[in-house]
């Protein structure tokens, strides 16, 4: 009886304000009418979910694009960061962690109106660049899908570099001493193969999605994956570290896409008309055009597309490390 | 990411040409220099705003950088509506962060203490809001106040603000104060109920004081995430303001430097909240 009191008000208040609302949006996705006559429920109006998909088709593809961008960028950066900070970072270890929290002392909406100063056209960066004719003068980062894709990586780049921390910081150090004693040493040519390899089809992805010019940015990162694979990454890494740091990364890419697939405030402040995100048109339909049916069906698709996705994920990485660094 | 052993540097560089030694040093501390790199991205925004509350823009928008002045430090609040938003988001964070974590340690306790029929679906019910997007929570419970339609949930106001903040930072209380618990001596429990305590002082003497610094992350973490948050308040805050909104209903026709001040404040207090409990914990410690 005990556990059941302790759990009733909490159980209660997430019953009545989470389940139960997600509840009503599925059906509100099956109403017609509007605010001012009135809105009916009725099972005909499956067409809502058709009709919006159709209409916003090309702002899903778009939010799964920039959210995937995202979440290869924020790991990307993330990793090498939180390596050193967990195998390197020695008493420094607490300051470190606590300068990548740190962005979030600050309001969220400030720091994107900040990007916004940073990547201006004529700002503190572009303004000097332009006028030693190192940047074009037409080159322009602000309203274009790159400014929007920056924006999410920054945002999410302390919720990608934890839980990765977390688990390069469990790896036995021992088995990497092991590694080594059993003659684990540089790893040139695979190194350099897959570097290349990983770094080549990521740009090809990237330029994909940016609108970039494919060959260029291809082979520039084939060429700087190969020196990184060549160069930096051991064979203890790549057969010790890297394996067992898995987990973290699972984590970190789930904190990083859901939150970045339903975005807005960055396609908002960022971006341009055509670098709009699912995010916006369900705010949009919701508080300015009061189109709850349409409103609630894409974010119920919304919803089903990121449970669909991520128990692909967890098939294809593993599912018992869903919990790691939600603690 | 290279496993370099410690201390084969100086013999192997001794008397090679000094461009590679150059090399084998950038090499060994590539890492270091990325990683500051990265830290000075990660606070360049955050040096950006502290900045530009020093600004002295010449029209509304606060984007170029004009002139120096201390002005607006001096008289923070002198935007219409500014004073009031901070305030209602200062009321919110309070009362939701008391709320959720009272809820969220029943909650906690009741999940590592006991074994009960529904666990598992409790745990799922915990770790569902927090996988779901912002988006998603704000847009559903909107659409539950719409749907009622009437008082106190519609039309939108204070309440439906903080019913929306005890309900997102109820997950995140649960999971910080169960960290605490789970590795928890139990044998002090036994002992003070050897030596005759009933179960309530043995919580509020043993117990209590003992995930207290769980309590207080948990209530930390709360009060942060509802002070900031933008995206559910903006489907359930209505004509109701708090800082986030303000912010957001000026950043069209240009955000006012008052904005930079109150959040630099912010950045401040929270700072120095961190640095504090630091000193104090080690403090504890080295006793």
């Amino acid at each position: 009886m005990v556990p059941y009191l302790l759990l009733a008000p909490g159980i209660l208040w997430l019953l009545v304000f989470y389940v139960y609302p997600g509840f009503q949006m599925f059906i509100t996705s099956f109403w017609s009418g509007s605010l001012e006559k009135g809105f009916t429920f009725s099972l005909d109006n499956w067409t809502n979910y058709t009709d919006a998909i159709r209409r916003y088709q090309d702002w899903f593809i778009r939010s799964i694009a920039y959210a995937a961008a995202a979440t290869i960028l924020t790991f990307l950066i993330a990793y090498p960061l939180a390596y050193t900070i967990a195998v390197k970072g020695g008493r420094a270890k607490n300051l470190l962690l606590f300068l990548v929290v740190a962005p979030f002392f600050t309001s969220f909406l400030l720091r994107t109106i900040s990007w916004k100063i940073i990547l201006g056209d004529q700002s503190v960066v572009f303004g000097p660049l332009k006028a030693l004719g190192i940047v074009p003068e037409e080159f322009r980062v602000l309203a274009t899908p790159l400014a929007v894709v920056s924006g999410l990586t920054y945002d999410f780049l302390p919720f990608m570099t934890l839980p990765v921390y977390v688990a390069i910081e469990k790896v036995d150090r021992r088995l990497v001493e092991a590694a080594q004693d059993l003659y684990a040493g540089p790893w040139r040519r695979g190194g350099a193969i897959t570097g290349g390899l990983a770094g080549g089809l990521l740009a090809v992805l990237l330029a994909a999605i940016f609108g970039y010019e494919i060959a260029p940015l291809a082979l520039g990162a084939a060429v700087v994956g190969a020196l990184i694979g060549a160069t930096l990454i051991s064979e203890s890494f790549v057969r010790v570290t890297f394996p067992l740091s898995l987990p973290g990364v699972f984590a970190g890419g789930l904190l990083t896409f859901i939150p970045a697939i339903g975005d807005y405030v960055n396609a908002e402040f960022l971006g341009n008309t055509d670098s709009r995100m699912i995010g916006n048109v369900i705010q949009n339909r919701f508080l300015t055009a009061n189109d709850y049916p349409t409103a609630a069906a894409l974010s119920f698709t919304l919803m089903a597309a990121i449970l669909a996705a991520v128990a692909v994920y967890a098939r294809v990485l593993g599912t018992e490390e869903l919990q790691v660094g939600r603690g | 990411m290279t496993a370099t052993a410690a201390g084969t540097l100086p013999s192997a560089t001794r008397g090679r040409p000094r461009r590679v030694v150059a090399l084998a040093w950038l090499h060994d501390n590539l890492l270091f220099l990325y990683t500051g790199f990265a830290v000075l991205y990660l606070l360049l925004p955050v040096a950006i705003i502290i900045l530009f509350s020093f600004n002295d823009p010449a029209g509304r928008s606060n984007f170029v950088w004009q002139g120096f002045t201390v002005k607006y430090w001096a008289n923070p609040l002198a935007v219409i509506g500014l004073g009031d938003a901070v305030l209602t988001s200062l009321e919110i964070a309070f009362i939701s962060t008391a709320v959720a974590t009272m809820l969220g340690t029943l909650i906690a306790l009741a999940l590592v203490r006991y074994q009960f029929l529904g666990r598992g679906a409790t745990n799922m019910l915990i770790t569902l809001p927090m996988a779901t997007p912002e988006i998603v929570l704000g847009a559903s419970l909107l659409t539950m106040f719409v749907a009622i339609g009437g008082p106190p949930f519609f039309p939108l106001n204070f309440v439906t603000i903080l019913i929306a903040h005890v309900m997102f930072n109820i997950s995140y209380v649960v999971v910080t104060v169960r960290a605490r618990l789970s590795g928890f001596p139990r044998h002090l429990e036994e002992a003070a109920m050897d030596l005759g305590a009933n179960e309530w002082t043995t919580f509020w003497k043993v117990t209590f004081p003992l995930i207290l610094p769980g309590i207080i992350a948990a209530a930390l973490l709360a009060f942060s995430l509802s002070i900031d948050d933008f995206v559910v308040t903006n489907f359930t805050s209505g004509k109701t303001q708090t800082f986030p909104m303000f912010i957001y209903a000026k950043a069209r026709i240009g955000v006012p430097v008052q904005v930079n001040v109150i959040g630099t404040i912010i950045f401040l207090t929270a700072v120095g909240a961190v640095l504090i409990s630091t000193l104090l914990q080690r403090r504890d410690r080295s006793r």
